[in-house]
């Protein structure tokens, strides 16, 4: 199983339009994919591969519900919890569910046995297919903040088949590194623009520190400078494609139509770029 | 002193070239960059950096190999499989450690640190037009929601000695943990979104997200002529859920040149463009003269 992430530091550059003609080009070519929708304050894949969802599962994390017949009002749990969850006042205790991290220190200190762990719904898991490919997201509930948590659990959950793509959220910090963290390629999708060659550089920090193998696709790169070429060649970092802007693309994405029915070419090449990956995964 | 904070849900929104050229625009005002994991707004402010100060996030375990003796009650502790075990040898991977203390707590030989670590920077630059506080998360780094909450203490603090009447926040995508920081206890909010299938998607989420915390709220439609009739739909929306529609702005190469040049698109292109975004900073001014009232009759109560 080979898994391919596709990140890109900023948002907008068009992650979700790779991630979802590439899972889609390879599915048309008789390969067995697996998409996973790792952008789970946004997910937004299912709009263009437009599955049929056969299941769905909650994403529930476990916090601290206090016995107060049985508490004391030691102040231990509170003292051990690093993320100010639990208040312990003279004769009750208030649990701060949303900073709550769920690591298990309150309920393993308690000295009364006061404390009971029970889930939490923070949000939820679809499962499905489309033109063959299998399909899942994630998605966090609207006021949640924790993303990771669903992230992990979408990830465990997933399919057998010989290519996983991942679609991972914009940024850099702990829901990106939760999405593309244990698979064996990083795409990063950047745009030739200040702002996109400014969050590609973050970018590539966090894949040289996550060790990953990458290379970098420049989308609409007619529309821009030269200095994102000119950062990749100094780094030696492979550029795999580059895809100029096309307005009809960018319309037909607007109604969430995929790309690669709108041109031919757009999935031969993704096609194409995932056989020179994969030659050099497995060789490795 | 009014706080108002853009966001887009959906990232390249143009929601950062947007806050720039508002920034131009609006007079005595701090701006903010909350989108820390990946912030641009300083790009196009011909920025000078003033102050640079390290940022304290949570702390980190780690294992003090000399006195660890291999007990493994750590590795049993650990909910967030941060600690692996190589020959008998422990090791805690700091890009998985959650920061609980956990480890600590129970290690029998006190042989783990626990200690707060560096997760980022933030900075005070002057910019063009005014003030700038931003910041730099560590690449990989989590507490974002924290580093956010204090650069808008810094910039409150900032406005309060200068008589600074606004601070206009550039937050970050999504709607998690960042986003929430950035919006708590602001003011108000404007969404720019795109009409795309994704972005008004994003923008319905973000807007419920604005709802929790009962921020007034209105919207920007970018590149509204990739899709006029999805913008159309866009405003219908906002109508029926209450959301100023605060203007559109059609899709011109000049907001990637106007970036390229390092320019808000104010300062680079007096034509059309700039006077779509005059006509949003007036309907903007507008909508926040309505929430500085309900503010004053709130205190008055």
């Amino acid at each position: 199983m080979i898994k391919i992430s596709v990140a890109s530091g900023k948002g907008g550059t068009g992650k979700t339009t790779i991630a979802t003609n590439l899972a889609a080009a390879l599915s048309a070519r008789g390969k067995h994919v697996a998409y996973l929708d790792c952008d789970v304050e946004e997910p937004n894949g299912g709009i263009f591969l437009k599955p049929t969802i056969s299941a769905k599962s909650a994403v529930s994390v476990l916090v601290p519900q206090i016995d107060l017949e049985k508490c004391t009002f030691c102040g231990d749990c509170a003292a051990i919890c690093e993320f100010n969850a639990i208040a312990v006042l003279k004769d009750n205790v208030i649990v701060f569910d949303s900073l709550c991290h769920s690591c298990g220190g309150c309920y393993h200190v308690c000295p009364e046995d006061a404390i009971k762990e029970v889930p939490r719904q923070i949000g939820e898991i679809q499962i499905g297919a489309a033109n063959g490919l299998k399909f899942m997201e994630g998605r966090l509930n609207i006021g949640e903040s924790q993303a990771p948590p669903v992230t992990r659990q979408l990830k465990r959950g997933m399919p057998a088949s010989d290519i996983v793509i991942i679609d991972a959220p914009p940024g850099t910090s702990c829901p990106v590194i939760e999405a593309i963290s244990n698979t064996d390629y990083l795409i990063l999708v950047s745009e030739p623009t200040p702002f996109g060659l400014n969050d590609l550089r973050l970018a590539v920090g966090m894949a040289r520190e996550l060790k990953l193998p990458f290379g970098v696709i420049i989308n609409r790169s007619d529309l821009g400078d030269n200095l994102t070429e000119d950062y990749c060649k100094n780094e030696g970092i492979e550029i795999l494609l580059r895809i100029p802007f096309n307005r009809k693309i960018a319309e037909a994405y607007s109604d969430g139509r995929m790309a690669c029915h709108q041109s031919d070419n757009y999935g031969e090449n993704l096609y194409r770029l995932y056989e020179n990956i994969a030659g050099r995964i497995t060789n490795d | 002193m009014t706080e108002l904070v853009i966001i887009s849900g959906k990232g390249g929104t143009g929601k950062t070239s947007l806050v720039a050229s508002i920034g131009a625009l609006a007079e005595n005002k701090v701006m903010v960059d909350c989108d820390v994991d990946a912030a641009d707004l300083h790009l196009i402010l011909n920025s000078n950096l003033l102050e640079s100060h390290e940022f304290i996030g949570g702390k980190k375990a780690e294992i003090i190999e000399e006195r660890c003796n291999s007990c493994a009650i750590c590795l049993d502790y650990c909910r967030f499989d941060a600690i692996s075990e190589n020959e008998d040898k422990f090791k805690i991977d700091p890009l998985a450690c959650e920061g609980c203390g956990i480890c600590k707590h129970y290690c029998p030989e006190d042989a783990i640190a626990f200690e707060p670590v560096v997760c980022g920077h933030w900075y005070m630059s002057e910019t063009i037009h005014g003030p700038l506080v931003h910041a730099r998360l560590g690449i990989a780094q989590s507490n974002s929601g924290r580093l956010v909450s204090h650069l808008r203490k810094q910039a409150r603090e900032l406005a309060a000695e200068n008589g600074h009447e606004m601070i206009i926040v550039d937050g970050p995508p999504g709607i998690g943990c960042p986003v929430i920081a950035s919006i708590t206890g602001s003011d108000y909010v404007a969404i720019v979104t795109e009409p795309s299938l994704s972005a008004f998607g994003d923008m319905k989420r973000v807007h419920e997200l604005i709802q929790h915390f009962n921020v007034s709220c209105g919207v920007i439609i970018n590149k509204y002529d990739i899709n006029p009739h999805m913008s159309a739909g866009i405003e219908a929306f906002a109508e029926e859920n209450g959301i100023a529609v605060l203007g559109r702005i059609p899709f011109d190469k000049d907001m990637v040149a106007a970036q390229v040049a390092g320019k808000t698109i104010i300062d680079y292109q007096p034509g059309g463009l700039s006077d779509s975004i005059r006509e949003i900073w007036k309907n903007l001014q507008a909508d926040l003269k309505k929430v500085e009232v309900k503010k004053i009759d709130l205190k008055a109560l």
